[in-house]
């Protein structure tokens, strides 16, 4: 498995020969931060792919009580959707601004990312208080558990992003579009599409095929 | 006044003076001993006035070595309060015969057994497997740290953080009493309504987040942080395997955390994921949970098999046999470890067809396994051995863990598992490959890293003396185990009635107490080195006359591991650099660019240990408390933008002159 | 010498207790299932140490001949590679793993316990037009309940069964999971809530034999056993009559009542059992206002019962709670029958 090499000559031998066994200025590893975030996404994708599982196993499960179609307001959940798709595409324009070094275009496109992320969240949570109240809470049935649990972990890593956008813009406005502030901005646009996404994955497979008879 | 108790029970939950075992004289007394103890270590750390030292310089340590080091001396720690429970076990199965029902109720026994089974696997095994990695692969690399030495100190505090929850389990409340997989309906609110369950819960998903991070952390070190040259057919063998548990850690973990949280939301929400009506389906938690788990063992033996696979080839003196194959081997184990998980439950009737396919992967993981095995063997051919004590575990590696492999295999085949399963034959065969190829994996790991980690090598007397114990006592406790299984005994008995089983009990609670006495000799090892350590010395960086970058460094390697980056040309980098009269570099020497410790970890481990405190006690003002300062600290923490330093030249030059003179002293 | 002699010493110490072993009941069953179970651990195990026992051998060879002491030993410090060696490495294996597998294949569909016997024991067909013994068996907290709808008897914690007839166990667990092993008899299968899991089994020769719980099940389960009587046909006979002269009845109330946690029960023999006993506890509606598990299911097919069925929760009357002494616990919600069953259902 060696390399053949021609000479091998000790460390720091011939003053104009570059030493073989060990680098003589400055090294710097490469970065991981995104391929640290990536994979952290991916084990966070595993996740929702175990809730997914689940929603599949127990996802007709109704214990005699109401189904899917029974429950799901689908204009209010495209509504949603299309919040939340909106969000992604503002948030692709705050990057491409992030590379043109417009601050403030970038936060603006932020902030609009955030205000959709808001909306899409308060339609969730009106939606899940009126199933509650017509008695179709997530302890009724594994259906509704399963239901629940799958679509409110993604809420609720929504919610963490928000909180994260609104720090990021913070830090934005603190120090400007430095390597560090654009790395961070990048991990959070893979976080927000990813949980796009996850989003036209529950939209398919909870909503739509939920109200299938 | 009707506000009182409405006060009381808001602020306190559902903790009340109970939840302390004022009742109960072993854990008195066992409280009375810690905190005998703790008052010692504490109050003498005070009197010698070293809190400060002990925060600047190991708490808040983001540097890979320290926190190897700590995860070491945690898993250490744990070891002897796991295998407390084991002789607790081996005693109340020895005498609970007939009319005599032993010193342990059941209400105890049964947190005994569920407690040393998680304590063994997640805060014994994982922090030291994490442990070793950690110190290791970036020496083994040629880097200077990780790829996140700030997550690395925060995943080892969520580790202690998990080890702190179990130990206030023995004094305030109880521990869960469902096996250490905690299987539903059982573990559910209906059966295991008080706090035992939640405790295990909250333990098992902060210590889970740590080994997460620490995951992605070696991942991408790894991957990215190879000195020039090391391409990926270059890599010591051991760094392989990190590579590969660490795949594993990152694609299974998540598993754990998504099915304990669909557990937890059935105790706390009352939802029916798993619960017997409502829809719930109990056969989906045993499936995710050994999703989870079968990738588990292999995230704990394969560092196992990169140990041995270094301490064979420098205790005989050669190459290791079948590099290639090696690493094959090692990623085929991988990637098949996530098709094998059903074999934990064949017994649970899913049908013929079904389980044949589980039996036969499991079968398939042994091809690869064995040829590991055949390898280090023809390492060992035509090699010079010498019988350090590491190669002494390995060769008791290599004959015990061949049997339990052998019984695993067996296991694998359905009607015969339909014999077996649960019983204590299964007992013994996990402990078999655990004991036989984790525990002493770690034990060579340890001896063969201990200079490179203090500056001095272990004692050879005692880590002899360590051996033998151990390796006599496993075999004197586990093989009457092979027998009682087949004679039909099943696990998790506090009591039995037949008599004549009592006498194979008896040897294995001996048995115990000879491992009792290769832990204790493992103990005095430590403290008789610390004493000789002059005599121990090692001054070379070098005492076995290694083949891996990290003995090129001084023992112990200085702060920023290597003053200048290492160029890579073979595998057995080391070895080719000492084939070709390398001379280290003793001038030229520049500030070198290293990571700032933090507080952030040990805080936020700190503010995670309240909040699942306060989750299990159900004490709901602290839980939304501590929540909010968890993000609110967090969001702080990266604020800080001012995470690294220079180590400014003249520092480096002092560090490698000093070792320089070292060198030429003993020459 | 000290260490290779010492560790060959041990090899043979440890291989001792496996010659005790032959007492063992898996290794001597006494029902046909358990027979084939055990000669597959057998037949596996020396196929393996056809593999095992020359790697233990050549470890402790290696380890001997080439210390670093041994001067005359080769020493071939580059040699770490060969080809043939590597291929024989992977090739033998694989070889007895092939083996091992269509075994597997094979004797995992043969052993299945879903699957009805094909034979008595080695040689001994199943005579054409047999019916199996059916015993309903159902895992309580901590007790066992074995119904015999054939002989309209039941019995807690004592079983019983006619010799050389094959015995069709269906199995089931009132709250959480257990598993029924017989380890003379057959092997063990999961008893799980809500579900049914179905062994067949024969037992060969007369005897008392152990049957216990081989999954934790709660501070109860060291005491979970049974006694099997193996019996000849005029045996058993004869426990059956001894059941019917308990003049127990096995009602609804009192299996309610039995659904209580209690340990080390002793046996307790009925005469009579409710119709449909088993099949409810199934489906767990032995509740008479509960609905059964079934027809949730078939009602959850057709799409549930829509936004009215949120609210069709419900839990056992106060007086019917008081009656069975359950007034301590709090109450149990389930979701309500819609339709009430006929007989049987008056506590």
């Amino acid at each position: 498995m060696s390399d053949t090499l021609a000479h091998p000559m000790p460390g720091g031998a011939a003053p104009s020969q570059e030493p073989v066994f060990y680098v003589p200025g400055e090294h710097h590893p490469k970065n991981g931060t995104l391929l640290g975030f990536w994979v952290y996404l991916m084990s966070d994708c595993l996740i929702f792919a175990c809730l997914f599982a689940v929603y599949g196993v127990l996802g007709r499960s109704f214990a005699a009580g109401p189904s899917g179609a029974d429950l799901f307001d689908l204009p209010l959940v495209a509504v949603n959707t299309s919040l939340l798709l909106l969000s992604s595409i503002t948030y692709g324009f705050a990057m491409l601004e992030m590379r043109r070094n417009r601050i403030g275009a970038t936060q603006l496109w932020l902030a609009v990312t955030g205000i959709l992320g808001l909306g899409f969240l308060s339609l969730e949570i009106y939606e899940f208080w009126h199933l509650i109240h017509q008695g179709a809470g997530p302890q009724r049935s594994a259906f509704l558990s399963a239901f629940f649990t799958l679509v409110g972990t993604h809420g609720l890593h929504v919610t963490f992003g928000i909180v994260w956008l609104v720090t990021l813009m913070l830090q934005v406005r603190m120090h400007g579009l430095i390597p560090e502030n654009r790395r961070r901005l990048m991990c959070l646009s893979m976080f927000w599409h990813f949980l796009d996404l996850i989003w036209v994955g529950v939209f398919t497979f909870v909503y739509l095929m939920g109200v299938l008879p | 006044m009707p506000d009182q108790p409405d006060l009381t029970k808001l602020i306190f939950g559902r903790l009340t003076w109970d939840a302390i075992p004022f009742h109960d004289p072993i854990l008195l007394g066992t409280f009375f001993v810690v905190a005998a103890g703790g008052i010692v270590l504490l109050g003498s750390v005070t009197y010698y006035k070293k809190w400060g030292y002990l925060w600047r310089e190991w708490f808040t340590s983001i540097d890979h070595k320290k926190i190897g080091i700590m995860y070491v001396i945690l898993g250490i720690v744990m070891l002897l309060r796991g295998f407390a429970d084991a002789i607790m076990m081996r005693s109340q199965q020895a005498v609970a015969f007939g009319d005599s029902t032993g010193f342990l109720p059941p209400h105890h026994y049964d947190q005994i057994f569920t407690a040393h089974g998680v304590i063994m696997i997640f805060f014994v095994a994982m922090p030291l497997v994490t442990g070793l990695m950690n110190f290791i692969v970036p020496l083994q690399i040629g880097a200077r740290d990780v790829a996140f030495p700030f997550l690395n100190n925060f995943s080892f505090w969520m580790t202690a953080g998990g080890v702190i929850l179990v130990m206030m389990s023995l004094f305030v409340g109880e521990f869960a009493r469902t096996g250490w997989l905690a299987y539903p309906p059982l573990s559910g609110i209906l059966h295991s309504p008080d706090v035992g369950v939640d405790y295990y819960i909250w333990a098992l998903q902060i210590a889970g987040v740590g080994t997460l991070l620490s995951g992605v952390n070696l991942l991408v070190t790894i991957v990215k942080m190879r000195a020039p040259g090391m391409k990926m057919m270059r890599m010591p063998i051991f760094t392989w395997t990190a590579l590969c548990t660490n795949v594993l850690i990152v694609a299974a973990f998540p598993v754990l955390t998504a099915v304990l949280a669909l557990l937890s939301m059935d105790r706390y929400v009352g939802t029916n994921f798993f619960t017997a009506d409502f829809g719930g389906n109990a056969m989906m938690y045993v499936n995710l949970i050994w999703i989870w788990g079968h990738p588990e063992v292999y995230i704990l033996i394969l560092p196992a098999f990169g140990i041995f696979s270094e301490v064979v080839s420098t205790y005989c003196r050669k190459r290791l046999f079948g590099y290639a194959s090696m690493v094959y081997a090692t990623v085929v184990i991988t990637v098949l470890s996530y098709l094998v998980w059903l074999h934990h439950f064949f017994t649970m009737g899913s049908g013929a067809s079904v389980n044949s396919f589980f039996g036969i992967t499991t079968m398939i993981i042994s091809i690869p396994t064995g040829a590991k095995i055949f390898n280090w063997l023809f390492t060992m051919y035509r090699g010079r051995i010498r019988f350090e004590v590491p190669m002494l575990w390995t060769l008791g590696f290599m004959v015990t863990f061949v049997i339990g492999g052998m019984t695993g295999v067996l296991l694998a085949v359905p009607p015969a598992d339909f014999a077996l399963h649960n019983s204590l034959f299964l007992i013994a065969h996990f402990h078999n490959v655990i004991i036989g190829g984790v525990l002493f994996g770690l034990m060579a790991g340890i001896t063969y890293w201990f200079p490179k980690a203090f500056g001095y090598k272990l004692d050879p007397f005692w880590g002899k003396c360590s051996f033998w114990f151990w390796l006599v006592g496993f075999y004197v406790a586990f093989m009457p185990l092979y027998v009682l299984g087949l004679m039909g005994v099943t696990r998790r008995v506090n009591h039995f009635e037949d008599m004549s089983l009592q006498i194979w009990f008896q040897i294995a609670a001996f048995g115990a107490l000879l491992i009792a006495c290769g832990i204790a000799s493992f103990i005095i090892q430590l403290v008789v080195s610390y004493r000789r350590r002059d005599q121990l010395r090692d001054t070379t960086g070098d005492p076995w006359d290694g083949r891996t970058l990290e003995w090129s460094t001084s023992s112990p390697p200085p702060v920023y591991n290597f003053a200048f980056t290492p160029r890579v040309h073979d595998l057995d980098a080391w070895w080719q650099m000492k084939q070709h009269g390398y001379q280290r570099p003793q001038q030229g020497f520049i500030p070198i660019h290293m990571p700032k410790n933090t507080w952030a970890g040990i805080v936020l481990a700190g503010i995670s240990v309240v909040l699942g405190f306060a989750l299990i006690w159900h004490m709901w003002p602290l839980v939304v408390l501590s929540f909010a300062a968890l993000i609110l600290v967090s969001i702080i923490h990266t604020f800080n933008y001012k995470r690294d330093y220079y180590v400014p030249a003249a520092e480096v030059v002092a560090t490698e002159d000093a070792r320089s003179r070292l060198l030429a002293q003993h020459v | 010498m000290s260490s290779f002699a010492r560790l060959r010493g041990l090899i043979l110490f440890a291989a001792l207790p496996l010659l005790a072993g032959c007492n063992a009941v898996l290794l001597s069953p006494s029902g046909d299932v358990a027979v084939q179970q055990r000669n597959l651990i057998i037949i596996s195990t020396g196929l393996m140490l056809i593999i095992i026992v020359p790697v233990i051998i050549l470890t402790l060879l290696f380890a001997w001949r080439y210390r670093a002491s041994n001067k005359e030993a080769a020493y071939d410090p580059d040699w770490n590679h060969s080809t043939m060696l590597e291929l024989l490495i992977w090739a033998a294996p694989l070889l007895i793993i092939i083996a091992l597998g269509a075994l597997t294949w094979v004797s995992t569909h043969q052993l299945d316990p879903y699957r009805p016997l094909a034979r008595l024991s080695e040689g001994r067909e199943v005579p054409p037009n047999t019916k199996p013994l059916v015993v309903e068996v159902v895992a309580l907290d901590w007790k066992w309940l074995f119904l015999y709808p054939e002989q309209g008897v039941a019995a807690v914690n004592e079983m019983a069964a006619p010799v050389d007839r094959p015995i069709q166990f269906k199995i089931t667990s009132s709250s959480v999971m257990n598993s029924f092993f017989v380890p003379a008899l057959a092997g063990q299968i999961y008893a799980m809530p809500g579900m049914q899991t179905t062994l067949h089994a024969v037992i060969n020769h007369p005897g008392e034999y152990e049957g216990l719980s081989a999954n934790y099940s709660g501070s109860g389960f060291s005491g979970m056993r049974f006694r099997f009587h193996g019996l000849d046909q005029k045996g058993f006979d004869d426990w059956v009559a001894q059941a019917q002269k308990s003049q127990a009845t096995l009602d609804r109330a009192a299996y309610l009542k039995l659904e209580q946690p209690s340990e080390r029960n002793p046996v307790q023999l009925y005469a009579t059992v409710a119709p449909g006993l088993f099949d409810a506890i199934v489906n767990r509606c032995v509740e008479p206002n509960r609905m059964c598990m079934r027809d949730a299911m078939a009602i959850d097919a057709q799409g549930g019962a829509g936004i009215p069925g949120a609210h069709n929760l419900t839990t056992l009357d106060p007086q019917v709670r008081e009656q069975l002494g359950l007034t301590e616990t709090p109450p149990r919600k389930y979701v309500g029958a819609m339709c009430t069953a006929s007989e049987g259902l008056v506590l």
